[in-house]
């Protein structure tokens, strides 16, 4: 089952490594990862989707929680939580019929155009991954120069946060 | 007080109370050992590869509960001690290992001697730093040694860059008494309601068992320990980690379980209907095929690390905390219920145990002309009476002095068991030496092992570390050998080691005392005139039974009812069955 796990982590040198490198080692997977700091400059937060099932989840959550610099950490799977992902596309669009198609899927979309040359497009867009990837697959294949996506983050609803 | 770098490193692991440190020195830490050479308060004793400093420290560390300190220079000095690291990781050892780095301006640079240490050892680690400011020297120390000695133990690494040892920069230094560290607080206390549910569990059942790990030794819990399994009356196995936590010539110990266990050991756990592990990780050498493990038993899983509980065997009742703390609740949490096991069902149990306790499945046949290394280890039981330090190297001849030398005391028994370094019986043992000088220390081995650190036999002299060798020669790398006549249709690949050196000379050259024996008769008189020697390393040279091989064992796929027994076993077993004593 896939699964969302949000972390706070000492912003330190080599605490990315520490926990990607403990997904190679113990062989978990990792759809994504994002990483930032926070408001507080000590602390990064980070969002991991990953999918195993849920022994192999018990132990990722063990595993990240026994790393000295992971400080706090939540599965938000079982939670209300909201998902987001941003991702950029690059569009080849030259003819009139197929410039306005892009516009209009944008709008569909809610999308916004973020760079405009005779023949392309750069789209902004956010959203759950399945959006994105509906996008995507709306998008005609021969027109799509390159694609850039975040991976997800997380936050959840109301009054709950993850602080220390 | 104003220190450079350097002199903060050798003030702080003198206020930390550290008194040995072994290591190597190069380039990056020139610094530092010039620091070290004007104080004489910690001695640091000079090894002669990398890898023995961390397995000297790790050795000072099992047999101490002190944690074991290592110097040593960047790139291959670091390299060299990853080995040493890795041991000590997995059988959490603490260990502080400091190692030079480049200077700063010069990471990244592919200097001389340049590895990236941090990213090499972050594998192999509890956890690691690279100190990039001098303002954070005495911190980053500090939690090194909190880290690596508090919770569940592990070796922790500071790599240092040279320019933060500089000689003329010069900054205050306070010894820093406490160190809190915001993402990193082990859970000691064990939940009193799972304690309650785990002694009503213990209490009820049928078939008890304990399992108990090295988690006993390092957590110092070894009397608790003691006090509830003789209070309940219980059987108990311990890993090859645990051995001497509960006394080995105790009747309740049943011996070491696993691979290469008791048969009642196996059998019983194979039958237990509740499992009390403390301080053990189902580790794959102890269960086998996980899905056959303990089929009929609840299992009750004591742990001070959350990741080891359910990571291999599902936990019934897991409880997180340190072994001494969650035992002392235990005893109390017994105490409070006014209960007492039911004798008659635990009469039962042990009449069980005790059938297959007969068949003697360490039995071996020593006969006149050929020493059975088994022989070799009882005899060393004897002369030392039990009392002495044992380290190992890795193979059968560590298998056998875990059968064979019953140790009564925690930290007497010392080995590469997680990770099974070979080379690590000899530097451990000097540790363990220089630790307890008045001890008799042996350092169990075979002719594959000792040659991968015998160029410690040379620190040996330097330091006056009178350790025995107890070479158990059998001409062959013994375990690899004994899987390839059980598995490989004795098809001996690599494994004749043709072109031995002569011990006992080599012994000679390096200062020390050699002696070679080679019949059965002649092996007690060796053994005593080695440990008369008390001032002397000797280097025992036992030609030993080329293809005897370790009993019982599971085969892998195999579950602890299905052992291969010894022939031996085999015929006693046989004769039992026809007089009508075993059915």
């Amino acid at each position: 089952m896939r699964h969302i796990i949000s972390l706070l982590v000492e912003n330190e040198a080599g605490a990315l490594s520490r926990i990607s490198g403990l997904f190679s080692a113990r062989g978990y997977n990792i759809e994504s990862l994002t990483v930032a700091t926070t408001e507080d400059q000590t602390l990064s937060r980070m969002t991991i989707i990953t999918t195993g099932s849920d022994r192999i989840i018990e132990q990722i959550t063990k595993q990240l929680n026994k790393l000295v610099d992971v400080v706090k950490l939540q599965d938000f799977t079982e939670g209300n939580f909201i998902e987001r992902e941003m991702m950029f596309v690059k569009v080849k669009a030259e003819g009139e019929a197929e410039r306005s198609e892009v516009n209009r899927l944008s709008e569909i979309f809610r999308a916004r155009i973020i760079d405009v040359t005779d023949t392309t497009f750069c789209i902004e867009l956010t959203g759950s991954g399945d959006k994105l990837d509906a996008y995507i697959s709306a998008l005609h294949e021969n027109s799509i120069l390159e694609v850039v996506r975040s991976g997800s983050m997380g936050i959840l609803r109301g009054e709950k946060a993850l602080t220390i | 007080m104003e220190l450079s770098g350097s002199e903060i490193l050798i003030q702080f692991l003198k206020d930390e109370g550290v008194k040995h440190i072994f290591g190597y020195p190069g380039g990056a830490v020139l610094h530092i050992y010039d620091a070290l050479q004007k104080q004489d308060d910690v001695e640091h004793i000079l090894v002669r590869h990398e890898q023995g400093a961390t397995h000297a420290a790790d050795g000072y560390a099992r047999a101490t509960g002190k944690p074991g300190v290592c110097l040593v220079t960047s790139g291959p000095g670091a390299t060299n001690a990853v080995t040493g690291i890795a041991t000590a990781y997995l059988d959490s050892i603490p260990l502080v290992v400091i190692t030079g780095q480049v200077p700063s301006h010069a990471i990244g640079s592919d200097a001389f001697q340049e590895v990236d240490a941090v990213g090499i050892t972050r594998a192999c680690v509890k956890h690691n730093f690279l100190v990039k400011d001098l303002n954070k020297l005495t911190e980053t120390l500090k939690k090194a040694f909190y880290v690596a000695t508090t919770g569940r133990p592990g070796p922790v690494v500071v790599d240092i860059p040279k320019d933060i040892t500089a000689p003329h920069i010069k900054i205050p230094y306070e010894y820093p008494e406490k160190i809190k560290m915001r993402s990193y607080n082990p859970n000691l206390k064990g939940h009193p309601r799972q304690i309650k549910r785990a002694v009503e569990l213990m209490l009820g059942a049928k078939r008890p068992m304990f399992y108990t790990g090295g988690g006993i030794v390092m957590g110092e819990a070894s009397a608790e320990l003691r006090t509830l399994v003789r209070k309940l009356g219980y059987p108990i196995t311990q890993t090859l980690m645990g051995l001497g936590a509960f006394p080995g010539t105790d009747p309740q110990f049943i011996g070491m379980l696993g691979m290469h266990g008791t048969y009642e050991a196996n059998m019983a756990m194979h039958e237990c209907d509740v499992l009390i592990c403390i301080g053990a990780r189902f580790d794959d050498r102890i269960t086998g095929v996980p899905s056959k493990f303990c089929p009929y038993a609840q299992i009750i899983h004591v742990d001070i690390d959350p990741s080891s509980i359910s990571k291999i065997v599902n936990a019934d009742i897991p409880i997180v905390g340190s072994a001494r703390q969650v035992l002392t609740e235990m005893l109390k949490a017994l105490e409070k219920t006014g209960m007492e096991p039911d004798r008659n069902v635990l009469d039962t149990w042990w009449k069980t145990i005790k059938a297959w306790q007969q068949q003697e499945s360490f039995a071996y046949d020593q006969g006149p002309d050929v020493i059975q290394p088994q022989t070799a280890v009882e005899e060393l039981y004897k002369v030392t009476n039990g009392d002495a330090y044992v380290t190992s190297d890795v193979g059968q001849h560590q298998m056998y002095a875990a059968q064979f030398y019953p140790f009564d005391e925690p930290r007497r028994w010392i080995n590469s068991g997680g990770l099974g370094t070979m080379g690590f019986g000899l530097p451990a043992a000097m540790g363990v030496k220089l630790a307890f000088p008045d001890k008799d220390v042996a350092c169990v081995t075979g002719e594959g092992s000792i040659q991968m650190c015998i160029q410690e036999l040379s620190t040996c002299l330097q330091y006056n570390l009178p350790v025995k060798i107890i070479n158990l020669n059998n001409r062959y790398l013994g375990m690899v050998r004994q899987w390839q006549e059980f598995f490989y249709e004795k098809r001996y690949s690599h494994v004749y080691m043709d072109s031995l050196p002569d011990f006992v000379k080599l012994a000679e050259a390096y200062g020390h005392v050699g002696i070679r024996v080679d019949k059965p008769a002649d092996l007690h008189d060796a053994m005593v005139e080695a440990f008369k020697l008390k001032d002397r390393t000797v280097f025992l040279d036992i030609m030993t039974d080329q293809e005897a091989n370790v009993y019982p064992m599971i085969s892998s796929g195999k579950a602890h009812n299905e052992m291969d027994i010894s022939p031996l076993q085999q015929k006693i077993q046989a004769t039992l069955k026809a007089s009508g004593e075993l059915v």
